[in-house]
């Protein structure tokens, strides 16, 4: 059997793998904060056979696009946007730090401050606890102010202070759990240089239009390797009819 | 099956929940005291295919790897806790609560609900009820033959009785608070639940510890913002479209193979 079918079979199959990482983007469309998947395709050479053509096709996520998403004012005193850059840090469901870009904050059962997707956002030391409080603010530089409750609306305490972070982008990668962490692993200092926008929220970055395109681009090729590989039977089903006898 | 279809089927449902939310929100846009609520989206788990960093030698490491995701989930709907506008009603029994704090109903069952819907009638005995009957905590009566009823910012209600110069104070109304009211459970009927994520309720006078005051002849309009879910509308309906569209591309790759393989 010749190796055409194969190298054919996949680009198939790594067609599909990227159109599911395409689909994954545009189902998180509406996610807050959601940053998109990219994806590319590298090559893969087979050395050792009599021939130079067998190159297989391998997808790869190239990283994580890091434009940002639309800002939309909510009027939510707990909703916050990064301004810029920077990062929002987050405890992940092992209370390792882990960055987003999601600032959709609210009060939990516990009375700690965490993200819509329940990750606890970290302040200059740990998780930060909130006492009862009738009026909360976000300030631009992350300063979480209550007036706690029962107090008059001049006595205004700070809780503490949303640890941001502003890495280099390219140091970033995206975890299982679709939190971005370093590629070390290692925790970032914090940046007094990142602002937030109080009652907004950042949507998701995914370009609804530019994966609309991609979806049809891949669909096509996806059709263009199943064409090759039915080429390849037919050129097998040629070779045998060859050798036919009679 | 593949993969693909699945992820557009998660984005499908994210988006249907996010369509029946803001319908709920709309249809409730002329309900006294309702709270909007908002959908809260999440990524799910990634799918780990190649592993980045794996050795793709002794000595070298892959330089990246694939992750597929699997889509979105449905977290939370939140309520938005946000005073809604105070209209002049001029109804003697309509009460609004500027500020924070709920009403206090006494359920048929016994149990403790709250509410924010300050459209207060008179039961036969002549208690303070709510449009459906239940029981205003404390209970408040008011005499049979009083001609006028006024209810003070701090709560107290007195009546003026027919052939009398003064007022008499008849009791007073206590408002209850909760560290974190977007955790109160919603049961229909403009009522709320405590739940282990609301905290327990702390009741006092209001305008005393950071509650909100009373106001008579007022009642708090929806807090949904029309134009906002209008727009929504339209972002979910397209963004429900994409990922239709996805489900239909896939399947089109997956019947292309049927039919030419």
């Amino acid at each position: 059997m010749d190796h055409l079918v194969y190298v054919a079979a996949s680009g198939a199959r790594e067609a599909m793998l990227a159109q599911a990482v395409n689909t994954h983007n545009l189902a998180n469309a509406s996610t807050a904060g959601f940053r998109g998947d990219l994806i590319s395709a590298t090559s893969a050479y087979i050395n050792g056979g009599p021939s130079s053509t067998r190159v297989f096709a391998g997808m790869h996520n190239s990283g994580v696009d890091f434009t940002h998403g639309t800002i939309n004012a909510t009027g939510r005193n707990l909703d916050v946007a990064i301004n810029g850059e920077g990062w929002i840090a987050v405890a992940d469901a092992d209370g390792g730090e882990a960055y987003t870009r999601r600032g959709d904050l609210r009060v939990d059962e516990f009375g700690q401050l965490t993200n819509g997707a329940g990750n606890p956002v970290l302040g200059e030391s740990g998780p930060i606890a909130m006492p009862p409080f009738s009026e909360i603010l976000v300030g631009g530089d992350g300063t979480v102010s209550i007036v706690p409750l029962g107090e008059a609306p001049d006595t205004t305490a700070v809780v503490d202070r949303i640890k941001l972070v502003n890495p280099d982008n390219a140091e970033l990668a995206k975890g299982a759990d679709g939190l971005i962490r370093t590629r070390e692993g290692e925790e970032l200092p914090a940046d007094a240089g990142v602002r937030l926008i109080p009652g907004s929220i950042e949507a998701s970055n995914v370009d609804t239009v530019g994966s609309m395109v991609q979806m049809i681009e891949l669909s096509r090729q996806f059709e263009n390797h199943t064409r090759m590989m039915k080429v390849a039977e037919q050129m097998d089903q040629a070779s045998t009819e060859l050798m036919k006898l009679g | 099956m593949n993969q693909a279809l699945w992820i557009a089927k998660t984005g499908l449902d994210a988006q249907q929940m996010k369509m029946s939310n803001i319908a709920n929100n709309l249809a409730n846009s002329g309900t006294t005291g309702f709270k909007s609520s908002r959908a809260i989206f999440a990524d799910l788990l990634y799918q780990n295919v190649r592993q980045v960093g794996a050795q793709s030698s002794q000595d070298t490491q892959l330089p990246s790897g694939l992750m597929v995701g699997t889509g979105v989930r449905t977290v939370a709907t939140e309520k938005l806790f946000t005073q809604g506008n105070l209209q002049k009603t001029d109804n003697s029994m309509d009460m609004a609560i500027q500020g924070r704090g709920f009403f206090q109903i006494l359920m048929p069952d016994g149990s403790q609900a709250y509410t924010r819907d300050g459209t207060f009638q008179l039961s036969e005995q002549g208690e303070l009820v709510t449009s459906s009957g239940f029981t205003l905590q404390p209970s408040i009566s008011i005499p049979e033959n009083a001609a006028s009823l006024t209810i003070a910012g701090d709560g107290t209600v007195s009546v003026r009785q027919p052939g009398s110069a003064t007022v008499t104070q008849v009791g007073s109304i206590q408002l209850a608070d909760f560290v974190n009211p977007a955790g109160l459970q919603p049961i229909g009927d403009n009522l709320f639940l405590e739940s282990g994520a609301s905290g327990s309720p702390q009741t006092g006078n209001p305008g005393l510890n950071g509650l909100g005051v009373v106001l008579q002849g007022h009642v708090e309009s929806s807090n949904v913002n029309v134009v906002e879910e209008l727009v929504n509308m339209i972002e979910t309906q397209r963004a429900y479209e994409m990922n239709s569209r996805a489900i239909s591309t896939t399947d089109q790759m997956l019947q292309y193979v049927a039919n030419n393989m």
